[in-house]
């Protein structure tokens, strides 16, 4: 029963300004897609657009093969959960879950069953007399969930619902939520800025950045194959390094004056300047395998536990480089280190940002 | 060290009041009492004190001529079982209250719910229907009120154009009342800029959440607007009340001061100004301000008493 959406060259103006510019998208059957990007990036009223918040200008949206752009919101099968829930203060918790059934005319045997099944899934039954301000953020992410289950929608959509948590309570949340699209198999559409939230709940990520798709594909192919510097910027935390280099020859770059192999062809004449990406997490401390990126000093050393985060600066360029380094290490400020790169974990991109494949 | 101790005792034990501590508390907060004096004096004598002097007098047969002589409860009496006009003044200002009160507010919330949709010159839009609101209570307005309401007033003049022949309304007493509650209305402005700021709070997102839950715009009125506005209705609505139950100016000059035709517009302060200036009985009009005071104070306890069954607080 999961429902398919598909965007084709949609497009949002207010007045001569573009919101959102040309979007073609599919979302598959039952997947969750998280829609990413910076602040105005348009992922919110690209959500809106979807859930009949917001006119098209122009392109159409489909659900199930059907053009949407002039169906009324409340007649698209979708169901939303808003940054702020939406509660409506004056009334209770089960008033609140019960609200949409009462509009749709369902009778009260089966407005209580659906009632006290979302609040039983939600684990919120105790407090259905409650007003919404007698409950936790927490408590009221879980009714403003509720209400969105008890219609039985087609498809589910989230404008930021964590934003407003507290850290731990985001990482519950975030667990709940994917459990919730495992048992209930909806499409579902999340909108969030926080790329860790992405990374862990979606089947799929859209980046979007200027009203207009980046790179849309699984999470660790967004990781691991980006198709620009953008998208390869805002996957992965901390983020990835960016040193400007040259092209050496074929297969190798220069950096500081120093050829380094770069194991596959970057497809560019010497002399090239190109953008090397390289993630934290994928840069050596010490001497073993790999291309040596020569000696570093530590300006900052964050101890995570699981990890540990050096903020380096390199003989090379003038912007420091992030290092994360696993487990407990026993590094202080001021220490050198050499750093080595496994060239096949770098990425290449031209002076337009676009990623070079070998 | 010892004359800390000394000075620590003085401080900190308690005792006699010490000599001068008048001059002592005016030397201390003398700027504090000197912002203070100007609403304590206007208070004082202005409103208390004549307060409590028409709570004596209204025992009282104070005729603004002679001295007043104790008459015990006799006016209130009077009031309760010999006074057809205070009955008629009663009847005529309980109708106005009742019909001007909730078409005003229904006007005003209405105009509130139109400017609120976003659109562009608000500002202006607000301070037009605002400027009735200043004016209303004036003379001048209920002049002109009683010059588009007369026989041969614009009113009529508009109904003979479509070949209807307009009554006298002021004159005549089966409509006379009605035009006041007119005027009454027309006067929205205050209570419209009190709803749109309320209607301005209430989040866009509820009604985005009830729209996709199939809401019409009638339900959202109804399940929405309405209960996230009661605080603001009710506030509205005992402020709207107390002013109508006090109002004088139009009937006044409407009916030329006398409440007619045939008590018709006779509100309950133009009654008690006539007593009072028209007859001088002083005494009894005193009597009859206070009535008014405990009707305002029973019909707001009253209002109050209400709002748990109505009113929704979101704190």
């Amino acid at each position: 029963m999961a429902t398919t959406i598909q965007l084709n060259k949609v497009e949002k103006r207010y007045g001569a300004h573009d919101v959102i510019r040309g979007i073609d998208l599919k979302i598959e059957p039952g997947a969750f897609t998280v829609f990413v990007g910076p602040s105005g990036c348009g992922k919110s009223t690209l959500l809106r657009m979807i859930a009949g918040l917001e006119t098209i200008t122009d392109g159409d949206l489909m659900i199930d093969g059907a053009r949407m752009n002039d169906v009324a919101a409340a007649k698209r099968g979708i169901a939303m959960v808003f940054q702020s829930y939406a509660l409506y203060p004056h009334m209770s918790v089960y008033k609140n879950l019960a609200f949409g059934l009462e509009t749709a005319g369902y009778k009260r045997p089966e407005i209580d069953r659906r009632v006290r099944d979302a609040a039983s899934t939600l684990q919120i039954t105790d407090y259905l007399h409650r007003k919404p301000k007698a409950l936790s953020g927490g408590q009221r992410q879980r009714v403003a969930i509720g209400r969105s289950i008890v219609r039985d929608p087609k498809i589910f959509l989230f404008d930021e619902p964590l934003s407003n948590l507290d850290a731990e309570l985001r990482v519950q949340m975030r667990v709940e939520i994917t459990k919730l699209h495992e048992r209930l198999g909806n499409t579902m559409i999340y909108v969030t800025h926080d790329q860790v939230e992405a990374m862990t709940m979606a089947d799929q990520i859209v980046v979007l950045r200027g009203g207009q798709v980046m790179q849309a594909g699984s999470p660790l192919k967004l990781y691991n194959e980006p198709e620009n510097q953008f998208v390869a910027g805002f996957i992965g935390s901390p983020k990835m390094n960016f040193v400007p280099v040259s092209v050496a020859d074929a297969t190798g770059f220069n950096l500081d004056g120093q050829r380094i192999e770069a194991g596959r062809s970057l497809h560019s004449t010497a002399g090239t300047a190109l953008t090397l990406g390289i993630r934290p997490e994928h840069i050596v401390v010490g001497d073993g395998e790999g291309q040596s990126l020569g000696d570093a000093q530590v300006e900052l050393v964050e101890h995570l536990g699981g990890s540990t985060v050096l903020h380096v600066r390199p003989r090379f360029g003038a912007e420091p480089l992030t290092v994360v380094l696993p487990g407990q290490q026993p590094c202080r400020n001021g220490d050198r280190v050499s750093l080595r790169i496994d060239p096949a974990r770098c990425h290449f991109f031209t002076p337009e940002g676009r990623a070079i494949r070998g | 060290m010892a004359a800390c101790d000394a000075i620590n005792d003085s401080e900190t034990k308690k005792g006699p009041v010490p000599e001068g501590w008048l001059k002592r508390a005016i030397q201390r907060n003398g700027a504090g009492y000197m912002f203070l004096a100007p609403w304590l004096i206007g208070f004082f004598c202005l409103t208390l004190g004549p307060a409590l002097i028409s709570l004596y007098l209204s025992f009282t047969n104070f005729d603004l001529l002679t001295a007043p002589e104790f008459v015990g409860a006799q006016n209130y009496v009077r009031m309760a079982t010999a006074d057809p006009k205070f009955t008629a003044a009663i009847k005529v200002t309980l109708l106005y209250v009742a019909l001007s009160v909730p078409l005003k507010l229904a006007f005003a919330l209405a105009i509130a719910m139109v400017l609120n949709r976003g659109m562009r010159g608000l500002p202006v839009y607000r301070a037009i229907f605002y400027l009735p609101s200043l004016l209303g209570t004036s003379v001048a307005i209920a002049v002109l009120w009683r010059q588009l309401f007369a026989s041969d007033g614009l009113v009529n003049a508009m109904l003979a154009m479509v070949g209807i022949e307009g009554p006298s309304w002021i004159s005549n007493p089966n409509y006379s009342l009605y035009t006041l509650v007119v005027l009454s209305v027309w006067q929205f402005g205050s209570p419209m800029i009190i709803f749109l700021a309320g209607l301005r709070q209430i989040p866009t997102d509820m009604y985005e959440a009830a729209s996709l839950d199939g809401a019409s715009p009638t339900r959202q009125f109804l399940r929405i607007t309405l209960p996230l506005l009661s605080p603001v209705i009710f506030f509205n609505f005992v402020i709207q009340t107390i002013e109508a139950f006090k109002a004088f100016t139009p009937a006044f000059v409407i009916s030329g001061g006398s409440g007619g035709p045939i008590n018709s517009t006779l509100f309950y302060t133009l009654y008690l100004y006539q007593e009072a200036f028209s007859y001088f009985r002083m005494g009894y009009a005193s009597a009859l301000a206070w009535v008014l005071v405990i009707i305002i104070a029973i019909f707001t306890a009253f209002s109050f008493l209400t709002t748990k069954y109505w009113v929704h607080y979101d704190d």
